[in-house]
């Protein structure tokens, strides 16, 4: 570690701080329905949206209207971009000829369900993969309603906990407008001409042929680049438009936009905080919920920026000194790639400037617990607000017994039907997670059947579909990777795909049918299993009445309560999943400074 | 306050008692109702089934699986032994109120005419004689007479309270004993409904029914015991793909898997559950309030606000005589003999208050009745509203300051204006002054005060740490409500409050979300019983109230509201604390058992074996062993209940999370490590 990478570090966060209260202030007020700076002119754009739609702006939902709403406006959104998918030979603004057969149906699928649930794993080379017609029409309107959608079901809990005796907790189609129009629109526009402005690309051409200073030909991919960047980023998604991602030059030019783009990952997640304190009419509850996300942020980036910074002995005792700098970009260095590894996994946004792959195994132990630990340490766009405040209820309930009442978070009693809801979500994560991770590793279903398993070949010539390949699964044989990293590569991946970020261990090869279609009903599990057990604690509080805060009542806008949910976080985080990191990571480690490495 | 009835917890016969409970608490039935001991139970079965395999198979396991199936099958008698031990001295107590039904006969009297019936033929509306030496057969309320009668059997108190026609006293209880005089009862409740055999079922739990706090909790438990299974079950693909991948090692055998996956499932406060909350029953009723549902103390726990009754539960019942004020020209010691004297009559304690006072503040010798010849005393009366002397020509009056204002004047006497200003001041400060007159002569004042308890105000503040509002309930005025709500420290009081004013209070209250509760006694306070969160009936009150109640003071003694809710609290606690301490063990037993299983596979998770275990199944077993002793360890806590001190939640939540909390991640680590070795010492593994 050196004291420039720790100033840098020191930096993002500052900067961070100083936005939260700010923007948080004004996205309460958008969400409050008050004026705002850009109620002039977004106003009369709301309304008419309002009156197109036939939506009444003070149509109050209960929460089973509420889920409906999103569950029918996912499944549409779903179905729609899985046809535009399948279709894209048949559209336009495709120059580079991509059709059916670079988009089967299972991938199609788990595009589709990666899209609509804001995780954006992808499973295939964008570039080598998609039009684009099908990146701007089928997948980048995902990036902004995903990211709105979570914001509003974010939304929506903290009206369930602010309302007292209440039956409604809003309205799904007003919290989508005006999270997209008041939101996201605003700054995006900002952000992508600043991009612009630093050299990211926007433009529809066919990719440019160049002849490199070695003589190479080269392609180098174009498109409208910088609007999705921009998009990419402050919604979470992670979804590049080409397949190094922010590594890319394109995606990412310079250190100016690697600074910006690791904040405005943080930068909703972390204003959501005041807004949740400011609608609960206590800021500093919001406070509490921020310095439990920093706490563990700040652990993580410690412990991974360490482990890179320190390097491989292996490596070492070749006569190479320093830290790992296998799979990062020399541009950002280490410091910026464990920052940002860090950032982008904490916050369920998945957009990648090194490969996590070649992370150290403490290093890449962050990245996967971040995940692990359910996508709440910052999180996603509204996912990570509603992520922590699940286990702020989890937290409430185990230690708020320990004062001698019914626990209570800000004046809800948290009974039976909370903790049922909360636990169900827990349940959904974890088994999904090792159900289908333990599914990966050991999907090693014999055949005999050559031509079913060249069927599901899609790259005959790899490991995949050798004569000793087995059938769907041959995940053992599919990992490039063996041993302990073999194994975190796919826990990483499921856990990816159900907390919903995107990013990838890679390592194994995912396009394949039994990796498309298990990780896509990951992502579906982890997405709308959690948020609809959560718009049901959202609808039970609603309808409670507020008891009134004494000195007898858990105080969860305090320092100890912010340590209380960090330890339920990693605890419960850490019980479940302890063993298989035992297996994975933990004895990588130990088994790199014992002299093995994979 | 020091609980009556208190037979010790271990006393011998509960103990074996509950031993002998433990093993039939076996029955899959009973244990299927605990979801994180059916698991173990369930363990233990496939493990013994292992072991007998194992044994006839002489795979050279046996030694190992069957210590395994040991301790699993000690785990779950260790629950079964800790809820059996809870519901000892209940089961003792109820043994004890079924001696108090034993059959006996009634005296029922139809058309006056008395015969003799079994008390089980008793039913409602019937009329029944009692007499002295009679048991009272059934419960009921007195209809004509007054009687001494013994409630021993009930409340454990020797002193025989008086019960008699009319007003708030008239309820009797079956089972009880009538010691002196007769009175003639009508039976209320028929047989099989009465206050005994309710306060058996109750004592006994019978039927007792989770609280929402428990449930909510077993519902936490249960998600948890879920996400361990997964955790173990996806660990067998985990440990083959792992074995293949180091190409050594063994998949961990069932045995292994079922010992991990019980020492991971929260099995410390599964297993203990039920007796926190049994014992908490308990210990209610260990200060002599019988509670109708532990969802009432459960209640207690989150009362929000107290309301009180000024009289008999802040301030003594009477008022006291404090100080003799003179008028201009009157010496103190002509006041304070004329006070004297005019009480002589007087039986009442406040009467009784200005002798004392004559006496230990004035230096006045103690007197009778008839140390004064001669003298006519003259009675109190609603009319006069005076009492007094007449003798040697002095008349000597006491009474209400207007009335002896008018005697004075009315005798041709004028009363100084110092006097007027006098009843103002005490008035205001809460006090009753009471004019005192020879005569013509207006002599003074007494001030009657209203004592209040002592260590009221300390209660108060200690209430008011753990964030509970106190209100004072009183049919004084506003002023004199005010000057005593100051003394006593309550924060808010009532004044001139009648039975709707008390009912609109509670409403009003919970209409803003807080839990209320209160006690009563009269018939009028039935409705706010019923309609308080928290309704703590008097013994001694009418039936109407100990029906709407949830719950009955055997001792009447409206302070014990306090206590009910420390128990409350203390019961919360203990749940939380022990869930907290169960979760936290988890963090030693991983790092017990998981180098342990994959140690043939993976040599360097020996590095994660930092305690320094001796060998795989050694750790193993030590963890199993450490997850069912820590049980018994943990059954005096559970039933005592972590201790309640009255301090802010934040610091509580500190001061538990402390000892609980981190306490329970460090506390397995050395027990564990000396298991090990003894288990190495002993050949076990």
């Amino acid at each position: 570690m050196t004291s420039n990478g720790i100033f840098q570090i020191a930096l993002f966060c500052v900067v961070l701080l100083l936005t939260v209260r700010p923007l948080g202030l004004y996205m309460a007020r958008v969400f409050e329905g008050e004026k705002t700076l850009f109620s002039p002119v977004l106003g009369p754009l709301e309304n008419g949206l309002y009156k197109l739609f036939g939506v009444s702006k003070d149509d109050d939902q209960t929460w089973v209207q509420y889920a409906m709403s999103l569950l029918a406006f996912s499944v549409m959104g779903m179905l729609l971009t899985y046809v535009l998918l399948r279709l894209q030979g048949s559209l336009p603004l495709n120059p580079q000829g991509f059709g059916a057969k670079q988009m089967p149906a299972d991938l199609a699928f788990n595009t589709a369900a990666s899209f609509t649930t804001n995780t954006n794993w992808q499973s295939y080379a964008p570039d080598y993969t998609l039009s684009y017609f099908s990146n701007m029409v089928a997948l980048a309107p995902h990036n902004w309603t995903s990211a709105a959608a979570g914001l509003a079901v974010a939304i929506a809990l903290v009206r369930g906990i602010a309302r007292r005796s209440a039956s409604g907790i809003g309205n799904f189609w007003v919290d989508m407008t005006r999270s997209i129009i008041y939101v996201l629109a605003p700054i995006c526009l900002v952000y992508a001409l600043v991009l612009v402005a630093q050299g990211v690309p926007q433009n529809f051409n066919a990719y440019t042929q160049i002849t490199t200073l070695e003589g190479t030909k080269q392609t180098v991919g174009q498109g409208p680049v910088a609007s999705q960047e921009a998009i990419k980023m402050l919604g979470t998604n992670g979804g590049g438009f080409f397949n190094a991602n922010s590594a890319h030059p394109y995606e990412n030019p310079t250190p100016l936009t690697n600074f910006i783009q690791m904040l405005s990952i943080f930068l909703i997640p972390a204003a959501l905080t005041y807004t949740f304190g400011k609608m609960v009419g206590n800021t500093k509850q919001g406070w509490a919920l921020l310095g439990a996300m920093s706490v563990l942020f700040l652990i993580g980036t410690a412990v991974c920026y360490n482990a890179e910074a320190v390097g491989n002995p292996q490596v070492h005792a070749l006569g190479v000194p320093g830290g790992n700098m296998e799979g990062k970009e020399t541009r950002f260095g280490i410091t910026n790639s464990a920052l940002f590894a860090v950032v982008t996994t904490a916050a369920s946004c998945g957009a990648v400037n090194s490969m996590h792959d070649s992370f150290t195994p403490l290093g890449g132990l962050v990245p996967l617990l971040n995940i692990l630990s359910g996508e709440c340490i910052f999180g996603g766009v509204g996912a990570g607000l509603y992520g922590i405040l699940m286990f702020a209820i989890l937290a409430v309930f185990i230690a708020g017994l320990m004062v001698g009442r019914t626990p209570e978070y800000i004046g809800k009693k948290i009974e039976g039907y909370e903790v049922k809801m909360a636990m169900l979500a827990v349940l959904v994560l974890s088994g999904s997670i090792l159900g289908f991770s333990a599914l990966g590793a050991n999907g090693n279903f014999p055949t005999d059947d050559k031509t079913a398993l060249a069927a599901v070949n899609q790259f005959p010539g790899t490991a995949y579909g050798s004569s000793s390949d087995t059938f769907y699964g041959a995940t053992y044989n599919n990992v490039n990777n063996s041993g302990p990293h073999g194994l975190g590569e796919i826990l990483y991946a499921f856990t990816s795909a159900t907390g919903n970020n995107g990013s990838a261990f890679a390592g194994i090869t995912a396009n394949t049918p039994f990796y498309n279609i298990t990780l896509g009903i990951a992502m579906l599990v982890g997405r709308f299993l959690m948020i609809i057990p959560l718009l049901a604690i959202a609808g039970s509080l609603a309808k409670k009445k507020f008891t009134p805060t004494t000195s007898g009542t858990f105080p969860t806008d305090s320092a100890t309560f912010a340590g209380v949910l960090c330890g339920t976080i990693v605890i419960v985080g850490a019980l479940t999943y302890f063993p298989v990191l035992a297996l994975g990571p933990i004895v990588e480690h130990l088994l790199m400074n014992a002299g093995k490495t994979f | 306050m020091k609980p009556k009835n208190s037979v010790s917890m271990f006393d011998g016969p509960i103990v074996r008692r509950a031993l002998g409970d433990a093993v039939k608490k076996l029955d899959p039935r009973a244990v299927a109702k605990n979801p994180v001991m059916f698991v173990v139970y369930i363990g233990s079965a496939v493990t013994t089934y292992l072991f007998a395999k194992d044994l006839i198979g002489q795979t050279g396991n046996a030694l190992f699986t069957g210590q395994i199936s040991l301790w699993l099958w000690f785990t779950v008698l260790f629950a079964n032994f800790a809820e059996a031990i809870a519901e000892g001295r209940g089961k003792a107590q109820a043994d004890t109120l079924r001696k108090a039904k034993t059959q006996s006969n009634a005296r029922r009297l139809v058309n006056g005419k008395e015969s003799i019936v079994a008390a089980s033929e008793l039913r409602k509306g019937d009329i029944v004689v009692c007499e002295a030496g009679d048991g009272i057969p059934g419960d009921g309320e007195v209809i004509a007479g007054v009687a001494a009668v013994d409630e021993s059997a009930i409340t454990g108190e020797s002193a025989p309270v008086i019960r008699e026609s009319g007003g708030d006293r008239s309820a009797v209880t079956g089972g009880t004993k009538v010691l002196s005089d007769r009175i003639v009862i009508r039976i209320t409740q028929n047989p099989g409904e009465s206050f005994l055999d309710r306060m058996i079922a109750l004592v006994e739990g019978a039927q007792r029914q989770k609280t929402p706090n428990e449930i909510a909790l077993s519902i936490l438990l249960s998600g948890l015991t879920i996400v361990f299974l997964l955790a173990v079950v996806t660990l067998l693909p985990f440990a083959n793909y792992s074995i293949r991948a180091a190409g050594q090692g063994a998949v961990p055998t069932i045995p292994v898997l079922v010992a991990l996956l019980v020492c991971l499932i929260p099995t410390t406060i599964g297993g203990l559950l039920s007796a926190i909350g049994i014992a908490g029953m308990d210990r209610v009723m260990q200060h002599n309030v019988l509670a109708m549902s532990g969802k009432a103390v459960e209640a207690a726990g989150d009362v929000n606000t107290l309301l009180l009754d000024k009289t008999g539960t802040i301030t003594y019942g009477n008022r006291q005589a404090a100080e003799f004020v003179a008028m201009p020209g009157v010496s103190e010691r002509e006041i304070a003999e004329a006070s004297q004297l005019s009480s002589l009559a007087d039986e009442t304690p406040e009467g009784r208050s200005i002798l004392v006072l004559a006496k230990e503040k004035y230096g006045l010798v103690e007197r009778g009745q008839d140390s004064i010849a001669g003298a006519e005393w003259i009675e109190f009366t609603a009319q006069t509203r005076m009492s007094g002397v007449d003798f040697d020509g002095r008349c000597v009056r006491k009474g209400a300051g207007d009335s002896v204002k008018k005697w004075v004047e009315s005798h041709g006497g004028s009363v100084p204006p110092e006097f007027d200003a006098q009843v103002t001041r005490i008035s205001q400060i809460g006090g009753t002054p009471l004019g005192v007159a020879n005569g013509n002569r207006m002599l003074g004042v007494i001030y009657l005060k209203d004592v209040v308890k002592t260590g009221m105000k300390e209660r108060f503040d200690a209430l008011r740490a753990m964030g509970i509002r106190t209100v004072m309930i009183t049919g004084d005025n506003p002023l004199t409500a005010k000057s005593i709500a100051a003394e006593a420290g309550v924060d808010d009081f009532l004044a001139q409050a009648t039975p709707e004013d008390k009912m609109q209070l509670i409403k009003k209250e919970q209409a803003d979300g807080k839990l209320v509760a209160m006690t009563g006694d009269g018939t009028n306070d039935a409705p706010a019983l019923a309609q308080a969160d928290v309704g703590v009936a008097m013994n001694t009150g009418t039936q109407a109230a100990k029906e709407a109640g949830n719950m009955v003071d055997l001792d009447s003694n409206p302070t014990k509201l306090i206590e009910v809710v420390e128990i409350g609290k203390g019961l919360l606690m203990t749940r939380g604390a022990l869930t907290t301490f169960s979760i936290a063990n988890d963090v030693a037993k991983y790092f017990a058992i998981i180098p342990a299983m994959f140690i043939a596979t993976f040599p360097q998770l020996q590095k994660l074996n930092f305690i320094g275990l001796s060998n795989a199944q050694s750790a193993i077993l030590s963890a199993v062993i450490f997850n069912a002793l820590i049980i018994v360890a943990l059954i005096p806590l559970a039933l005592k209940g972590v201790p309640y001190k009255p301090m802010s939640a934040a610091k509580t939540l500190q001061r538990n999370l402390l000892i609980y909390g981190v306490g329970g991640l460090i506390v397995p680590f050395p027990c564990i490590w000396i298991i090990d070795k003894m288990l190495v010492l002993l050949h076990l593994a």
